[in-house]
């Protein structure tokens, strides 16, 4: 049977917030019977966009990423429920019973992601619950994803075993996936939050004039065994990207004719050299 | 009995059946009906027939003849003119020409025949059959926001949801470019800007003006308390009240002062809809009553219009160029984007929703190979969606950065000496300038890098890469021009030197132009539907653009207002306080005309004494803006009503609100994007142009009311009901804007109100709109469809050359020459900010260049406050102890070193006020440059307004008010000097501009003063005219 998952791309996200603005528009106020309670106004994000800024200098970037109820298909929600309170359906959306969950504050705490919410007014535990009740009215999208202006977040029905193929041929990860409880949102290029980059601008005295030095070799290594090499663009810059955060020394070196240079670094964040003449 | 007397016989009969039938059918007409006891005449008066219609305790009766004694009558010349006005389908023109020629007159009182007219025309529209049922049970609507079109589906009278449009099988296919072998076509709906998405919290919020109100100490026939405006509370009245109080206070006004006693002041912004625009019902209502108009700066476009327009005309489009054909151009033959000082994804262009984010996702495909370089002192939102090199200049400093790029190509023989050669003229002086034989300084990278901080290497690339390829250059938020740098200190000159590097790299050539594919989309542009600059029912052939084509297409009376005078909106503090400001005007029918002045007072006119205000931004968007607290405190200002939907800003410092509705409780009629005038066809933004039947989702909460609706029941208390609205309902404006339109050709009515919006269809690819200046490129007569400049500006032949007076760009500008500014030279000069890295003790005292572009999430103040969902968004607004704080970005060591940390509440402050905000290191800045968006709607001070630390987030509390030079009237203040500290919990703020208790001097004034004389070039004396 085909189920629903959730793929956003980390890369299309530009932080519009148009998906979190259609949760509120869809939940605050509005009352879904056997599918939600209204959402409050504020302090919910059922739809929370994460941030990361790398780098430093004028070599920066910065990476949104849209995050959710995973609709996990081991849930420890659906565990830490009583009275049928969380159930799993079998196109494998997670939902929690707005009646039945009232008062079971643990249920919030059972979501190693940190996506259910406490509703302090209707003691219920709430989370974003895919939209079900528009699937079942016939969407074929979320709110998220129907009004998301460059197709960052998509939900796709598919049985699990094309989901793991398309997962795999296109590179897709989950969030936290050691965690164990097989989420069923996946994310694209989501390197640009969780990896790191070492980059920098090589530049040379020409005819008397700092000039950026295009071209130049950049030859990144660790533990004595090269890793990547570049030519720098034109403006003298590299940057090696996809690196693990906090992976310790690294060497960069750079040589344009005769000249070199050696630059140690140790990586934690990402790291914008600068400026780094020859 | 003539033919004519029988059938208007016949007509008159069938009224009152009409009449009679709608109200068996409609309990809400019948309610109507019983609203007046009056009886009504409408008579032939050459005839001597008609017939009477008496309305009595909600009964109507009717009889053939002449009334003895009717409360009311409209009488027709003859019985032939009577019959043909009030035969279906209605010719507008001839009931125009009937009112002009007195052919058709009307007798008794305004306000009950206005009733009359009203209930007549009622029984037209009250059974119009609006939206579409869904399966649910609730019914689907559409509506336009400013940022972008809505379906709105409705259940019990309530919003549930709001959504954009996803087109229908019945809808038309898009359009598809191809480039470099890449088929590139839109998706089949619509997009929307965040604050579309926030419309259903925006007409929820509690911060709805729901009833009339007036201030507790404020009495009309007593003590009106002026100086506590702004401190003391409310009280509920009635609209009877509210309605005598603002039409008794505009008849006593007049009498006692003069013409021009009232002021009417409305922000830059409305909801959306062609009828209920400010351009449109308040424009009429204004210059039906007569009002010294609040006269508005370009403001946001400034620098193109102040600068820019010099070098290449285009006035009418207030300095900024034409943008036809330019994504096709953009996306098949160019190698690379400039993006300067341009933000797209943060401003949606100009109400474009992400109609642009679509496009110029498409420049990610690596097919394209278009590389992209941002300039910007911030790593914006775009830069984030579009990678590529980023250069941060110090904030109004980039026009150095520009001019050493010129520098370059010059020293490295890199640009188009032909083109400049055949296509320009006055290029030797700037030349010399450049390379100092001027003034002994060569604009180099290096002399450029000590006033900007960009590395001059990066220069110098960047100088020959551009040379290299086939270039977009996209400065604003339009890609040619809007928003960004021409809004600082510097920005004449940015706008100036951006036309000057295009006009070395051949502008017009295949690849090489202004844009960013934000306009310029391959749309249909000869359907006609009006934009909303085009005035609406405003019958204001002056100050709309009315008289280009829909004055003909939808004949309506014209109004005109008969006060000559003008208040230059940035001195309005001024004006009040101390009687006296000084502008310039804005108006783009030629390049000179910014050289008049706009003085107040006016000769022979009264001072102002009364405020219409609307809805309240000013203090939130304009500058300085302690200056509009101590002008809202002033006794100059006897009453000030404000009419707006939100209790917020200065809304809080009337004598009386007046509570309108928002556009999802009233009717209207608009399409995507049409700015229409100053914005000619503002549809090139969207992917698929849009036509919208804004249908009234649900009834207007607690007492508010149509905008149209308040008018006309002022203008009743003062006659002019019959004037304002034509006797029509406002569902009648829109069907005769409608009929106006190129729509009916396409779709019926009917089916239009049900359906709710019409896509225009798509253009063939054959016939799509040429690529804007191919045409000057290939000296041919200019051939984009768009009708400017006006043909008397044309040195040469028409539409041979630009409206410069050499027809070529220019380098050295003949209009600057014979204006003899020395601000602004005839070729543009890099002159440092007044308020920047030169300015000596203030920069010492306070360090850091804040900059406040426009806001990502809420559309100036649309959007912002009213306890709306973009509060949730923490690079927005973020939640500190149950207040939500506006954010101040700064670069990460410039937090440290003062000891600031994430959402660390901040004091912002300078000598013109202190602001709290949230703070947020971020790398996205370089250091000394801290970023804060230009306009909450909240003003909220701590203490005694306008003494007090404000946390409501007003930036412009702080931003300088002085224009950019003395001979404009521009607006300077997207960049101040402040300083920020953690806060230490002390709400007062004693500005030194506000410890005195009298008026403070003109600023203006003081502030040059205390400024060096501004240096006269040496080679200024050539260039003055011959006495």
């Amino acid at each position: 049977m085909s189920k629903w998952n959730m793929i956003i791309d980390v890369a299309e996200c530009t932080n519009c917030h148009l998906c979190t603005l259609a949760t509120s528009d869809e939940y605050v106020d509005n009352e879904f019977r056997g599918y939600s309670a209204p959402m409050p106004k504020h302090g919910h994000r059922w739809i929370d966009i994460l941030q990361k800024e790398r780098g430093q200098g004028t070599m920066i970037d910065i990476a949104y990423v849209p995050t959710m109820c995973n609709h996990c298909d081991d849930a420890p929600c659906v565990k830490a429920g009583r009275d049928g309170a969380v159930t799993k359906r079998a196109d494998g959306v997670v939902l929690i019973d707005p009646v039945k969950s009232k008062g079971q504050k643990q249920i919030v705490d059972s979501c190693p992601y940190g996506h259910v919410w406490w509703n302090d007014a209707l003691q219920i535990p709430q989370h974003w619950n895919f939209d079900a009740h528009l699937l079942d009215a016939g969407w074929k999208q979320t709110r998220g994803g129907q009004v998301c202006p460059t197709g960052a977040m998509k939900a796709v029905r598919i049985d699990d075993a094309d989901m793991a193929a398309k997962a795999k041929n296109e590179g897709l990860q989950r969030m936290n996936e050691e965690l164990g409880t097989k989420p069923r949102v996946w994310y694209r290029n989501l390197a640009r939050f969780n990896t790191a980059f070492i980059g920098g601008g090589v530049a040379k005295i020409v005819d008397g004039l700092v000039e950026c030095a295009e071209g130049a070799t950049a030859v990144l290594s660790k533990d004595g065994g090269e890793i990547a090499r570049q030519r720098t663009d034109n403006y003298g810059d590299f940057k090696f990207d996809g690196l693990a955060e906090n992976s310790g020394a690294y060497v960069v070196e750079i040589s344009d004719g005769g000249a070199s240079r050696r630059l140690d670094v140790v990586l934690k964040d990402s790291v914008s050299l600068g400026e780094i003449r020859l | 009995m003539s033919i004519a007397a029988g059938k208007l016989r016949v007509i008159l009969f069938g009224l009152v059946q009409v009449l009679k039938h709608t109200a068996r059918k409609y309990p809400e007409f019948a309610a109507r009906v019983a609203e007046h006891d009056v009886i009504a005449q409408i008579k032939a008066k050459d005839e001597n027939l008609g017939r009477w219609f008496q309305f009595k305790g909600g009964k109507i009766t009717s009889g053939f003849g002449i009334h003895a004694k009717p409360d009311v009558a409209i009488a027709f010349k003859n019985a032939r003119i009577g019959a043909s006005l009030l035969t279906p389908p209605f010719n507008w023109l001839d009931q125009i020409n009937a009112q002009k020629d007195f052919t058709m007159t009307v007798e008794g009182d305004d306000g009950l025949l206005n009733w009359f007219a009203q209930t007549i025309m009622l029984t037209q529209s009250i059974g119009y059959d609006i939206g579409v049922p869904q399966a649910d049970g609730s019914t689907r609507y559409c509506n336009m926001a400013n940022g972008g079109p809505l379906f709105v589906y409705v259940k019990d009278g309530k919003i549930i949801r709001t959504t954009s449009i996803d087109f229908d099988d019945s809808d038309p296919q898009p359009w598809t470019i191809e480039a470099k072998g890449v088929k590139l076509t839109p998706p089949r709906r619509t997009t929307l800007a965040p604050h579309g998405q926030n419309s259903k919290a925006m007409v929820y919020s509690p911060d709805r003006c729901l009833y009339p109100m007036k201030r507790v100490d404020f009495d009309p026939n007593g003590e009106r308390n002026p100086q506590n405006r702004g401190k003391s509370g409310y009280v509920r009245i009635s609209w009877e009240e509210a309605l005598d109080l603002v039409s008794s206070e505009i008849k006593r006004t007049k009498k006692t002062y003069g013409p021009g006693v009232m002021a009417v002041s409305h922000g830059s912004h409305h909801t959306w809809g062609n009828i209920g625009y400010y351009l449109s019902a308040l424009y009429r209502f204004r210059n039906a009553v007569g009002h010294t108009a609040v006269h508005h700066n370009p403001d946001s476009w400034e620098g193109w219009y102040w600068g820019a327009a010099h070098h290449w005309g285009y006035s009418l489009r207030v300095g900024q160029s034409e943008t036809y054909g330019t994504v096709e151009d953009c996306l098949q033959n160019s190698e690379m984007i400039v993006f300067w000082s341009a933000d797209p994804e943060t401003t949606s262009g100009s109400y474009g929703a992400q109609e642009g984010t679509v496009r110029r996702q498409w420049l990610k495909n690596p097919k394209l190979g278009v590389k992209i370089v941002h300039i910007d002192p911030f790593y914006n939102s775009s830069a984030q969606f579009l990678p590529g090199k980023w250069l941060a200049p110090k904030p109004t400093t980039s026009v150095a950065t520009a001019m050493a790029i010129a520098y370059v190509w010059i020293k490295e023989d890199l640009y188009d000496k032909d083109y400049v050669a055949s296509h320009t003229i006055g290029f030797d002086k700037w030349k010399a300038y450049l390379m100092g034989d001027e003034d002994g300084v060569p604009k180099t990278p290096e002399w450029q890098e000590a006033e900007t901080g960009v590395p001059a290497k990066d220069v110098r690339a960047l100088a020959r890469e551009w040379a290299s390829k086939r270039t977009y250059l996209a400065p604003g938020g339009w890609g040619n021009g809007h928003g960004g740098a021409c809004r600082n200190q510097t920005g004449i000159q940015w706008a100036r030197v951006m036309v000057c590097l295009i006009a070395m790299r051949g502008l017009g050539k295949p690849g090489v132009n202004m844009g960013n594919l934000q306009w310029g989309a391959p749309v249909d542009l000869n359907f006609y539907f009006p934009g909303y600059a085009e005035g609406g029912m405003s019958g204001d052939i002056e100050g709309t653009s009315l008289p280009v084509e829909l004055y003909q297409r939808m004949p309506q009376l014209p109004t005109m207002n008969t006060s000559n005078q003008k208040i230059p909106r940035i001195f309005m503090p001024e004006a009040i306080l101390e009687g006296k400001a000084d502008g310039f005007l804005w108006n783009g029918k030629s390049i000179e005309h910014q050289f008049a002045k706009v003085s107040y007072p006016a000769a022979g006119h009264a001072p102002v004494r009364m405020l219409y205000k609307y809805g309240g931004s000013m203090i939130g968007t304009m500058n300085n803006t302690n200056r509009h607290v101590k002008m809202y405190q002033s006794e100059n200002l006897e009453f000030i009503v404000n009419q707006s939907i939100w209790f917020e800003g200065e809304a809080k410092f009337a004598d009386l609100v007046l509570p309108a509705c928002t556009n999802f409780e009233r009717v209207d009629i608009s399409e995507w994007a049409a700015l229409g005038g100053y914005g000619h066809h503002g549809q090139q933004q969207v992917n698929n142009r849009v036509v919208i039947f804004q249908a009234p989702a649900i009834k207007p909460l607690g007492e508010s009311k149509p905008d149209y609706w308040i008018f006309t029941e002022i203008c009743k208390k003062l006659g002019l009901a019959n004037y304002f609205n034509e006797g029509m309902n406002e569902i009648d404006w829109v069907k005769r804007q409608f009929e106006a339109s190129d729509l009916p050709k396409h779709i019926s009515w009917k089916k239009f109100i049900k359906k709710g919006y019409f896509v225009v269809p798509t253009e063939k690819e054959h016939l799509r709109a040429p690529v804007s200046f191919r045409w000057f490129w290939e000296n041919r007569a200019k051939d984009v469809p768009e009708p400017l400049p006006l043909p008397s500006d044309y040195s040469g032949e028409y539409l041979k050359g630009l409206q410069t007076q050499s027809g070529k760009l220019e380098f050295e500008c003949n209009s600057l020459l014979r204006a003899n500014d020395p601000e602004r030279p005839p070729i543009v000069k890099y002159e440092p900010s007044w308020e920047g890295t030169h300015s000596g003790a203030m920069f010492e005292k306070f360090p850091l260049q804040l900059i406040t572009p426009h806001s990502k999430y809420s559309f100036h103040t649309q959007g912002d406050g009213k306890d709306s969902y973009l509060l949730n968004i923490e690079d927005h607004r973020v939640e500190i102890d149950g207040w939500h704080y506006w954010i101040i970005r700064l670069n990460p060591l410039d937090a440290a070193e003062r000891g600031i940390k994430k959402h660390d509440l901040v004091k912002v402050f300078n000598d013109r006020g202190a602001v709290l905000c949230a703070a947020l290191p971020t790398s996205r800045l370089v250091r000394g440059t801290v970023h804060g968006y230009e306009s909450c709607a909240i003003y909220e001070p701590m203490g005694e307004p306008g003494k007090s630390i404000d946390r409501g987030g007003c930036l412009n509390l702080l931003t300088p008010h002085r224009t950019q030079t003395k001979s404009t009237h521009s607006l300077a203040g997207a960049n101040a000097l402040v300083q920020v500290e953690v806060w230490n919990g002390k709400v007062e703020h004693m500005s030194e501009a506000f410890a005195k208790e009298s008026p403070p001097a003109t600023p203006m004034k003081r502030e040059l003063a205390a400024r060096p004389p501004d240096p006269q070039p040496a080679s200024f004396a050539e260039y003055a005219p011959a006495k």
